[in-house]
This record gives C-alpha cells, structure tokens and sequence, in this order.
C-alpha cells in the first residue's frame, strides 16, 4: 500500500471518525447530564434524515439550507421526549436503569415503526445537495465533498457544543451534572436544564443525521447500526466527556477505515469493538472518564 | 422469620406445579396449530427470560448480549448433529455448556465494567459474536444452515407436523429454568447474587467474593440460553446470523424478565405470555401491510408498561405485594 493509499484511507476515517464523534456528543452530554443512556439516539439520528428528506422533497430547498430547520426539530422532539417520557422515568421508585433502559429503547421501536408508516420500509437518498458528487483532489487524496461539508459541520457543531459550556447556561448544566439536588438549593431549575440537555443532546445528533443524509441512504435501519458505534464512542471516550468523544470518534473512524483497507471491509466493526474491548481492559471507565 | 420464607417458598412451588400443570394441558383444548406455535414459541421465551434473569435479575447485571449465548448453543447443537451426527438430544447439553464456557469466557473481562459500561460491553461482544458469524464460511456464513429432516424422532427432536412433541420439550426446558431460578433464589449464590445487586460495596465486605458471584450467574445464564437456543434451533429447522444472533434478539429475551418484573421467579413467566403474544399476533395481523404499525404498537408497549409498572408486571398480582412487602 503506497503513502498516498494510506493517506486515504486516514483521510477517509477522519472525516467519518468527525461525524462519529457529533452523533456521540450528543449521547455523551445526555449521560453526563442524568445518568440515563439513551438508547434511542441512533433513532432520533434516523429522524432526522428523514425530516431533511421529508423537507427537501416538499420544498425542494437544498438540504443544506434545511440544516437549521432540522435542528430545530430535533431540539423541540428532544425536549418533548424529556418532558412525555424520561422526567417520568427519573422518578420512578424500583428498578430506576431498568426502566430508562427499556423505556428508550421502546421509544426507539417506536420511532422505527412511525418512519417506515410513513415512508415505507425502502431505502430513500437525498440527492438535492449542491455538493452532491463533487469530490476535491489534494495531492492524490481524493475527498468527497459531501463528507468534507459533513465532518466540517461536525466540527462547527461540536466546537459549538463546547462554547454552551462556557456560557451561563453551560455552567448551570455543569453543576447540575456535579449535584443535582444542591442546584435546586442556589435557584437552578433542574427540569429545566434536563430538558434542554435533552434538546441540545437531539439537536447535536440531527445535525449530523442532516449531514450523513448527503452521502447515506435513507432507512428504518439506519439509526440501529450507528447506534452501536455511537455507544462504543462513548463508552470509549468515557461517559460525559465531551473531548473524550471527539477523540474517540476520531479513533474509531480511523481504526474502521484501516481494518476495511488492510483486513476485510465486512469486518471494519470487529476491528472498531475489537479496540474498544481492548482499550477498556486498562480503562474500565474510558479514556477520559471520571463518572 | 424463616418459617414464613420457607411457607412462601412452599406456595411457590405449589403454584409452579399447578401452572405446569396448566400448561401441559393446554393442547388438549387447542387444537389449532397457529395458537399452538404461539404457545410454544411464548414458553420458549418464558424459558429464556427466566435464565436472563438468572443474570440480570438477581445478580443485577444488564446484559444486553444474550443474543450470543443462544445463537452459540443453536449453531453447537446443530453442527453436531450436520457434522457428527450426534443427536439434538446430547447436542442440547453440548449447547448449553458450551455457551456457559463462553459467557464465563466473556464474563472474565467484562465484569471489571460496571453499569452502563458493562451494558455496552455486552452489546458490542454480541455485535462482534454476529459479525464472525456471518463471515465465518465453515459454520455457513450469512447463508445459515438448514437441518434435514430425517423422520420422526424424539432422540433428534424432529417430528414432521406435529407440534404437541415440541410443547412439552419447551415446557420441560421452561420447567428446568424455573426449578434452577427457584432452588438458587433459596441457595448460598441467591442471596451473595442480590447482595451484589443491592450493593456491591457492603456485599464485599461481608465477605461475598463479587468476581465469583457474578461469573457464576453468567455461566448459569448464559448455559440455559444456550440449551433455548438449541431448541428453537430444532424446532425451526434452519437457522442463519439473523435469525439467532442479531442484536434484537438479546432484547427480546430481556424484555419479558424486564417488563414481567426483574430477580422474580414469576416475572419472565407474565412478560412472555403478555409481550410474546402481543407482538407475534400483532405481526401476523399488522406487520403484513409492511408499514410499521406492529413495531409501533410494540414499542408503544413497551415504553407504557415499564412507565406504569417499574416494578413489573408480576405487581398487579395482590397477593405477591403483599408477600413481598415485609420484605421491601
């Protein structure tokens, strides 16, 4: 395998290994947040792509300009999920991670029934991109656009995410992830910040569930198999860590690529979680956690 | 005290006989086929969620990797008997201690994780377990194995049209599983498993050995699953990744401990008999059409039972609240 090859198999892993990392974000803030993996994440991912279809087919607006709209969906559904079912959830008496497992996971059956009722079980694409198979040549490293644009926005969304932390806002989430009962004590309305949490953690997965739907098809499935990277993310990166999902994103993209270009592409998973196991023999909690 | 453990106990095993019973007569007022293959798949599944229990119920530990410990056990029971010609009979047990070594095997380094940690662990060691499968050519990779039908023979489990054989083979398996649930509940492991559960911290420095405990529930677990998975293998004839080891599946052997009510001897048995039916009647009724009304209905299910009964459904039963109670 020549330098250029390998150059582009990295490049390749990167990009993808960025939109990993976003999809993990928002997984890893909820968790960070309330201790509740959402096992509907992958599916939420899913809605958005099919709202960016939805919108694109309707309005025929490019779906890049559609990306505001669709965050704005996915933070409002975000907060309605909090609201409609885990605020019920957290104050259940018996079997507390029980319940927020299987109730998340009924939710993302659910979610999977209502989008294959209302578009059918077949594969949609959304081909109405102005970067629609455009590609840039840098050096002999090919680079599809869509999946620049895609990890570029990633990166703009993840940056993003780390700026709210800064805010006042941000630092009212922080405290509520520290103790959730002593905010109450200093005026912080810990629902409140839940349900936002909720709503930034959806809107961080539909971005990039807009920016994967410029260059993957559109599925009931869809959202089940990037769940499952996205839960080796985070549980690589280590629960609640923002720069630990970045950075475990960016690994997996990678280790994904090189197992397909060097081993067997059916198997670019086992090398993924093959790593992970690996990695999370010398740190049970993480690479960078601490919950 | 103990006189009223040990009373309970006696009218749990006195109800169990008398559901055993129950159910063993079922077939002689159904004669129809499609409610029989329901019953048999709904006692299959009893039978499953209750050595998921084993694990996730008494010992606490959320494995949402079972999907594994079945698919192993199906294709072990089956390559025997295609490759060796060993019959199901034996190739069950083959099945069921095979899949125990491999939950040990798996259980040795996830139970350093804990909680979620351990929850993914067992997702992504099912997820890999899958992938193999599906790749690896000598066990018939994506395409599966198809059993050959060879006569009528309880030795090779096989019978052409049948279904009574099977209601009792999977009785005896749900039979089994609950004996082993009831008899640990009352053992040495039954208590260490709930103390490890409650708190693992107290548990250890009451001299539990926590590693032990818990390697002993997944053995257990996963070895029952395992003899499930050889039997489901037999009674469908042909079995490929998806259709024993894809990641749903570990879901659906959860689900009825889950919703029926977890570390319960009776709460894998109501799961199954509402959830089973529920979701295959609504398939066979809904899901035709293709549009997804039969997964709603389902995940609607699930999301408004584990809101409404957290502590499962097996609570709706007065008399178990109030056996329960000065226990709680």
């Amino acid at each position: 395998m020549s330098a250029a090859d390998l150059l582009q198999v990295a490049a390749g892993g990167l990009l993808m290994g960025l939109v990993y990392a976003l999809v993990a974000a928002g997984l890893s803030l909820i968790f960070g947040l309330m201790d509740v993996v959402n096992f509907a994440h992958g599916e939420l991912m899913m809605l958005a792509m099919y709202a960016v279809f939805a919108l694109w087919q309707v309005s025929g607006t490019d779906p890049l300009l559609l990306l505001p709209v669709v965050a704005v969906l996915l933070f409002g559904t975000g907060i309605a999920i909090y609201q409609g079912l885990i605020a019920r959830a957290l104050s259940v008496q018996f079997n507390r991670g029980m319940v927020q497992i299987f109730v998340t996971f009924g939710l993302a059956i659910f979610i999977r029934g209502a989008c294959q009722f209302v578009w059918g079980g077949d594969f949609k694409s959304v081909t109405g991109h102005w970067l629609a198979g455009r590609t840039l040549e840098l050096g002999g490293v090919f680079l599809p656009l869509p999946q620049m644009a895609a990890s570029a926005v990633c990166l703009v969304a993840f940056a993003g995410l780390l700026a709210i932390g800064r805010t006042e806002f941000g630092r009212a989430l922080e405290a509520t992830r520290e103790d959730r009962d002593a905010v109450a004590l200093i005026g912080i309305d810990r629902n409140r910040i839940f349900a936002l949490g909720w709503g930034l953690g959806a809107a961080a997965v539909g971005v990039a569930g807009v920016m994967l739907a410029g260059f993957y098809y559109v599925g009931p499935n869809v959202g089940a198999s990037f769940a499952v990277i996205a839960y080796v993310t985070v549980a690589l990166g280590g629960f609640g860590s923002m720069l630990g999902a970045l950075v475990a994103g960016i690994l997996i993209g990678e280790v994904e690529a090189f197992t397909a270009a060097l081993w067997e592409p059916s198997l670019k998973q086992v090398g993924v979680f093959a790593v992970y196991l690996a990695v999370l023999m010398f740190r049970p909690r993480g690479l960078f956690g601490r919950l | 005290m103990e006189n009223s453990i040990l009373r309970r106990r006696r009218h749990e095993l006195i109800i169990g006989g008398i559901v055993l019973a129950g159910l063993a007569l079922l077939p002689v007022p159904i004669k129809d086929v499609y409610t029989q293959n329901l019953i048999i798949i709904t006692v299959l599944f009893a039978g499953l969620a209750q050595a998921w229990n084993i694990l996730g119920g008494y010992c606490g530990q959320i494995s949402l990797g079972h999907a594994l410990y079945f698919g192993i056990g199906s294709y072990v029971s089956t390559l025997l008997y295609l490759r060796l010609g060993i019959p199901p009979t034996l190739g069950l047990f083959a099945a069921g201690i095979v899949s125990g070594l491999v939950a040990l095997l798996i259980g040795w380094p996830c139970f350093r994780l804990s909680g979620h940690y351990y929850a993914i662990a067992t997702v992504v060691v099912g997820e890999i377990g899958y992938l193999l499968f599906l790749n690896w050519d000598f066990v018939g990779g994506a395409t599966g194995v198809f059993i050959p039908f060879h006569g009528e023979s309880w030795a090779q489990l096989q019978f052409k049209t049948a279904k009574l054989p099977y209601h009792f083979v999977v009785l005896g398996f749900a039979a089994a599983t609950w004996l082993a649930a009831f008899w640990l509940e009352g053992s040495r492991w039954g208590f260490a498993w709930r103390a490890v559960k409650d708190d693992v911290v107290a548990a250890r420095s009451l001299g539990v050995n926590i590693f032990a405990s818990k390697m002993a529930a997944a053995a257990l677990s996963g070895g029952f699953t395992g003899i499930g998975g050889a039997l489901y293998a037999q009674y469908v004839g042909y079995i490929d990744p998806d259709s024993v080891l894809a990641g749903h599946f570990s879901i659906l052997i959860a689900l009825p401990a889950v919703l029926g009510g977890v570390g319960n001897l009776w709460g894998p048995l109501i799961g199954a008999a509402v959830l089973i039916p529920a979701s295959e009647l609504s398939r066979s009724y809904l899901g035709g059409s293709g549009r997804g009304v039969d997964l709603m209905l389902y995940g609607g299910l699930i999301v408004l039972v584990a809101l409404a009964r957290p502590q499962g459904l097996v609570s709706l039963f007065s008399w178990q609240r109030k056996q329960n109670a000065p226990a709680a």
